[in-house]
């Protein structure tokens, strides 16, 4: 009988089983950023510990930084102190930082990959619940808490219990105008946001496996977004191709023989499954959320729905959603109109999603109105785009063009809504009060239909645009 | 592991919690994670619900001082950020009894010693009912028999296998436990192409 990736990776990295049932299991890779490390090396220190592996822990700055000018110090006292706090225990502890003049500096699930840090066969760590982002090139990564960070900085381990494995299976081509971000968006609203609760959710499928790396990427950083820790894709010739040459990745003969290893950790043909479902990726349209969790959405062609046709459990949910965005049921989402757009986050702000949107935007203007951001997921990202001249079709059609970091994505910077502002994002989480005002609404979609929605300054179908 | 860190049974007050997918964001803000320490974080609880409803029940006088609160469905989804329970924590919050909860919340829990109890959902309703009319009646969260009692009635309550045994043998706090494999860390450090070289 065959074995899955997950069941390969658990077993290489398992230390033991503790005596809580949990397996102690061994963290590969740990990356680390400012918001959720300062108590973590705090705790570390009061405990009288080192950092056991430092030469695998990887530090940058993302949530917090300004993306307008990130000239030091910063003009908000409290990031320029958590910047200073980061650097001063990445010095402490010898940990690697990529800091603001590093020119790799970026979003933590953007650079992982791009670095080649992330590999096939790892396990990973970071105290960020979008590391399931990493899972794309084959690894089995975890979102984790501060105590948890605390943990792998003192013993390069987690306590952790195996999950349950499902296949999530996208077969077929997807429609022109269709992205990675419609394909999460349209599992997470048949499964549910809690269905993947206890599962790591593989992605298989002819059209997961002719993605692109960043389209992976995209599928698998929303998978906390269904309720799974984990996501991944088994590693193939996509994964290789994209690792080659990466500066952390495996150089000449050792390349050839990591590739041996990648292979070798892919699940197995009839290995067995937890679960397995399957969507037909040719029926799927461009998605938007219309409520306040990222499975409350419908195709841009559809209506909201009625919350008296939700399953009972839902009901209450979508009668607050609805009240809280100031939606009808049977209202068609597109024609929603829009007052901020957003192009950014570790979903979608990698240089095919700038492509996407530039794509879009090209010629056009942005409507009279909407403020809208294109806001890179990595200073890497940012050179390549303004090498192929991205910026310049963003900036004449009247987008800003900044710098790397999270940005509007949760409203740490200055970049927040104000009052009951509604935002076309390409990120992933539509929570009340996510992108910075409480009473702030947040539409999420693809950059493309991002791009969209900035030029007619409602939400309309990007295939329009397309032809 | 000493004494006080065993949870063998919470004892306290309730305040009910209504709605699913009540997400992390909700329950601390983001503009409120900016800061180096954990300090203060339970003035900042839910702020933005409760200044959207005055009647929120974090702002009722009868719920303060109580240490168990009751949620429904997949409570604390989103951001893993530990700031969530640590603000319920630091604003009094010992236990925590609900339909179901999010992984990564219910381990950072765990980590900081507040167990999560699973219920069937109309016993969640009967509990929130219960504890609004009778805010005073003491809840008892009891870990080890995966009970909860209220008043005369007790209901049965669910706490996954590994997470009951680190709260009734103390071991909660994981760091030590993971550091007693020693160099069982590095054995398995030199056997991963990955460390060792291709
Ligand atoms: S871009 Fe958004 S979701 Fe991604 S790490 Fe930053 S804040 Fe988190």
């Amino acid at each position: 009988m065959g074995e899955t990736l997950l069941d390969k990776v658990w077993r290489a990295h398992t230390v033991k089983m503790l005596p809580s049932g949990q397996t102690q299991l061994f963290i590969g890779l740990h990356l680390i950023h400012e918001v959720t490390s300062p108590q973590a090396f705090q705790m570390l220190r009061e405990a009288g510990l080192k950092v056991r592996l430092p030469e695998r822990t990887f530090a940058t700055i993302d949530h917090i930084v300004p993306t307008a000018s990130q000239m030091r110090p910063f003009g908000d006292l409290l990031a320029e102190e958590m910047t200073v706090h980061l650097v001063r225990n990445c010095q402490e502890f010898d940990i690697r930082l990529f800091d603001l003049n590093s020119g790799r500096q970026g979003i933590v699930h953007v650079i992982g990959p791009e670095l080649g840090l992330t590999q096939p066969g790892m396990t990973i760590a970071c105290g960020d619940s979008h590391t399931s982002t990493h899972g794309a090139l084959g690894a089995l990564a975890f979102g984790i808490g501060t105590s948890q960070v605390r943990d792998v900085l003192a013993t390069q381990c987690l306590a952790m219990a195996k999950p349950k494995l499902r296949q999530i299976r996208v077969e077929g081509c997807l429609a022109r105008g269709v992205y990675a971000k419609d394909v999460i968006l349209s599992i997470i609203q048949r499964l549910g946001v809690k269905g993947g609760v206890g599962y790591a959710y593989e992605y298989a499928g002819s059209a997961v496996e002719a993605m692109s790396m960043e389209e992976r990427l995209t599928i698998c950083n929303m998978s906390i977004e269904g309720g799974a820790r984990a996501g991944y894709v088994n590693p193939d010739a996509t994964t290789f191709d994209y690792l080659k040459g990466r500066s952390f990745a495996p150089q000449g003969g050792a390349f050839d023989r990591a590739v041996a290893w990648w292979r070798s950790m892919a699940t197995e043909p009839g290995a067995t499954l937890d679960d397995v479902v399957t969507l037909d990726g040719g029926s799927i349209q461009p998605v938007v959320t219309w409520g306040i969790n990222p499975g409350q959405s419908v195709g841009v062609g559809d209506r909201i729905p009625n919350p008296a046709e939700a399953p009972e459990t839902d009901r209450a949910a979508w009668t607050e959603a609805l009240t809280f965005m100031d939606f009808k049921p049977g209202q068609p989402i597109a024609g929603t109109r829009i007052d901020v757009a957003f192009i950014g986050s570790c979903t979608n702000a990698r240089l095919s999603d700038l492509r996407a949107a530039a794509q879009v935007a090209r010629g056009r203007k942005v409507a009279k109105g909407v403020r809208a951001l294109v806001v890179p997921g990595s200073q890497a990202v940012a050179a390549a785009a303004e090498a192929e001249g991205l910026h310049v079709i963003f900036q004449e059609a009247g987008f800003e063009w900044r710098k790397a970091g999270c940005s509007l994505c949760l409203g740490m910077n200055e970049d927040k809504l104000k009052g009951r502002e509604i935002c076309a994002s390409s990120s992933n989480r539509n929570f009340k009060g996510r992108q910075g005002s409480p009473m702030g609404r947040t539409l999420l979609m693809s950059p493309a239909m991002v791009a969209a929605a900035s030029i007619a300054g409602e939400v309309v179908d990007v295939r329009e645009l397309l032809r | 592991m000493s004494g006080d860190s065993v949870r063998r049974q919470i004892v306290g007050r309730g305040i009910p919690l209504p709605g699913n997918d009540i997400d992390t964001d909700r329950i601390i803000p983001a503009r409120f994670l900016k800061s180096v320490t954990f300090e203060g974080l339970e003035q900042h609880v839910f702020v933005d619900d409760r200044l959207q409803a005055p009647d929120h029940p974090f702002n009722e006088d009868r719920y303060q001082g109580a240490s168990i609160l009751v949620v429904g469905l997949n409570f604390g989804c989103g951001s893993s950020r530990e700031h969530a329970p640590e603000a319920l924590k630091r604003w009094g919050i010992r236990g925590i009894v609900g339909g179901s909860f999010a992984e990564i919340f219910f381990g950072n829990s765990t980590a900081l010693g507040i167990p999560c109890l699973t219920v069937a959902p109309q016993d969640v309703e009967w509990l929130m009912g219960t504890v609004a009319h009778h805010p005073e009646r003491e809840i008892v969260l009891d870990v080890e028999a995966q009970r909860v009692r209220l008043g005369d009635r007790t209901i049965p309550a669910r706490l996954p296998d590994a997470a009951r045994k680190q709260l009734l043998t103390g071991t909660w706090n994981a760091t030590a436990v993971l550091l007693e494999a020693g160099e069982g860390i590095e054995r398995v450090a030199k056997d991963l192409p990955y460390l060792r070289g291709y």
